[in-house]
C-alpha cells in the first residue's frame, strides 16, 4: 500500500488546498514533509492514492502549484 | 475619556482581539510555516485564515497575493521600491501621506520622474488633471483613498481607469479606508493595496498588507526584504512563490491573530452600519463645529465625500495649544499639527501650523461629540 504526498513550495499554499481539498469531499492529512522528497521546512499533504485525479483536477482548477509523489507506508 | 484619534489608530480594539491574541501566544505558539510540528501548523492556520479572510474582504481570488507586512508603510515601500525603476514616472496626488512621499522623494534621488497633481482645497482631486498628468505614461500611480487629514475621498476607481489606459499600474494607499469603506479591487480596478490593520480593520499595531491584484506579475516587484522564509531551504536565493517571496522573517503571528478577530468584527457589524454611524457622528460634529465663531474647518463640505475625519483650527490659537486644553481640561484626545502629511495641510492652506483633527470611531457616541464641540466652544471664548 501507498500514501500519496502533495507537495507544495509554500506553507501557505498547502494550507490553501487543505480547505480546498477537504471543501471538494476529498480526506487529506497535513503531515510534515517527508525528508525522502523534499529538504525544505514545512508541510506536506497525504491523499488515499484512488483520490488522485480528483486532487489534481481541485488543485488545478485553483492553478495551483503543487507536484504529487507516492511512498511506501511503514 | 473621549477618543478622537482613530485616524491614528482605532482605540479600544473589539474584545476578541486581545482574547485571539492571547489565545495564539497560549495555545498556537509555533513558527509559522518552519516546522512540521502540530504548534507550527496550529500558528500556520491562524495566519491563513487570516490571509484568506483579507482576500475575499478586498475582493481578489487567490490568498496567497495578501502580503503581510508589519504597516501601511512597509506596503507602500515594497510596491513603490519594488516596482519603479530610475528613468520611470510615478504620478501621485496632493494628499499624500509621508509614508508615500518619502520614498518617492527618495526614489526621485535615483532617477525616478515624481509628478504630483495638486489637490483642490478640499483635499479633492481633479480628474481632468490626473488625465492631464497621465499624458505622457506612466509606471505607477500611488493614491490614497481617504486623507489622514481631511477624510476627503478620492475617486479610486476612475482614476484607475485613467491610469490602465496610460499603461500604469494602480498602488491605493487604503490606511484610513480599509475597514471604513468597501474596496473590492477587482471592481475598482486598483493592482495594488496597502493597508494597514491597526486603525479601521480593530487589529493591533504591526500588521499590516500588501495586496496583488489577481492580474499582477509578482516576478514584476522586487522584494524590499530578503530571507529565510522555511519554503526551498536548500536555496541561497530568494524563492519566487507567493507569498514568501515578500514574506521574510518570522511573522507577526499574534498581531495577525490580533487582526483576524478585528476583522470578524468589522465583518459582523457590516461596512454598511458602520460607515453610517461614522457619517452620523461626522455630520454631527462639522454641524457643531461651524456654528462656533472663529472656527475655520478643513475638508468637503460634504461628510458623505469623506471618512469621520474632521480639521479645524481656532483663529488666534495656535493648534497645540487647543490639543492641550482639550487633553488636559476636558479629558478629550485626538491629534494636532501636520499628521505626517506636510504635502496634504499645503494643499488644504495649513501649512505649517497644521490643524486640530478630530477622528471618531465605531465605539464614539453622538453625546460624546456634543461634549467635543462644547468643549471647542468654551476654548473659543477663551
Amino acid at each position: 500500500m501507498k500514501h500519496g504526498i502533495v507537495l507544495f513550495h509554500t506553507t501557505t499554499s498547502a494550507l490553501r488546498a487543505e480547505k480546498l481539498l477537504i471543501k471538494a469531499g476529498l480526506a487529506v492529512k497535513l503531515v510534515p514533509t517527508p525528508r525522502t522528497l523534499s529538504s525544505d521546512c514545512g508541510i506536506a499533504l497525504r491523499f488515499s492514492p484512488g483520490n488522485e485525479a480528483d486532487v489534481r483536477q481541485n488543485l488545478d482548477q485553483a492553478q495551483m502549484d503543487y507536484e504529487i509523489f507516492f511512498l511506501d507506508k511503514n | 475619556m473621549i477618543y478622537l484619534d482613530h485616524a491614528a489608530t482605532s482605540w479600544p480594539k473589539p474584545a476578541g482581539v486581545s482574547a485571539a491574541m492571547s489565545d495564539f501566544l497560549e495555545r498556537a505558539g509555533g513558527n509559522p510555516g518552519r516546522s512540521g510540528h502540530r504548534l507550527s501548523i496550529a500558528a500556520a492556520r491562524v495566519v491563513y485564515d487570516t490571509r484568506e479572510t483579507l482576500a475575499e474582504f478586498f475582493g481578489i481570488s487567490d490568498p496567497l497575493r495578501v502580503i503581510f507586512t508589519l504597516n501601511a508603510t512597509h506596503a507602500l515601500n515594497t510596491a513603490t521600491f519594488g516596482i519603479v525603476q530610475p528613468g520611470q514616472r510615478v504620478v501621485t496626488s496632493g494628499m499624500e501621506h509621508n509614508a508615500v512621499m518619502r520614498p518617492l522623494r527618495a526614489l526621485e534621488k535615483k532617477g525616478v520622474i515624481v509628478d504630483v497633481v495638486p489637490s483642490r482645497s478640499d483635499g479633492s482631486v481633479s480628474l481632468e488633471d490626473f488625465h492631464e498628468a497621465l499624458r505622457g505614461g506612466a509606471r505607477l500611480v500611488v493614491l490614497n483613498h481617504a486623507s489622514n487629514v481631511t477624510g476627503t475621498i478620492a475617486p479610486a476607481a476612475e482614476i484607475a481607469r485613467l491610469a490602465h489606459s496610460a499603461g500604469a499600474m494602480v498602488l491605493l494607499d487604503a490606511a484610513q479606508t480599509a475597514g471604513v469603506l468597501n474596496i473590492n479591487m477587482r471592481a475598482m480596478g486598483i493592482d495594488l493595496l496597502a493597508f494597514t490593520g491597526h486603525k479601521g480593520l480593530q487589529g493591533p499595531p504591526g500588521t499590516g498588507g500588501l495586496v496583488l491584484g489577481d492580474s499582477v506579475d509578482p516576478g514584476a516587484i522586487s522584494p524590499l526584504v530578503f530571507g529565510g522564509t522555511g519554503s526551498r531551504s536548500a536555496f541561497e536565493i530568494q524563492p519566487d512563490d507567493l507569498p514568501d517571496r515578500f514574506e521574510s522573517g518570522t511573522p507577526n503571528g499574534v498581531g495577525i491573530a490580533g487582526l483576524g478577530a478585528g476583522l470578524k468584527w468589522v465583518r459582523g457589524r457590516g461596512l454598511d452600519a458602520l460607515r453610517a454611524h461614522e457619517l452620523l457622528l461626522s455630520s454631527a460634529l462639522r454641524e457643531g463645529l461651524e456654528n462656533i465663531p472663529g472656527v475655520r474647518l478643513y475638508g468637503p463640505d460634504e461628510p458623505r465625500l469623506a471618512t469621520a475625519v474632521v480639521s479645524f483650527m481656532l483663529a488666534g490659537k495656535s493648534v497645540s495649544e487647543i490639543g492641550f486644553q482639550l487633553d488636559d481640561d476636558f479629558d478629550i484626545l485626538c491629534r494636532v499639527g501636520l499628521h505626517c502629511a506636510p504635502a496634504a495641510h499645503r494643499s488644504i492652506g495649513s501649512f505649517p501650523q497644521g490643524t486640530v483633527r478630530l477622528a471618531p470611531g465605531p465605539m464614539t457616541t453622538l453625546g460624546e461629540i456634543e461634549t467635543v464641540f462644547r468643549a471647542v466652544e468654551r476654548i473659543a471664548d477663551q
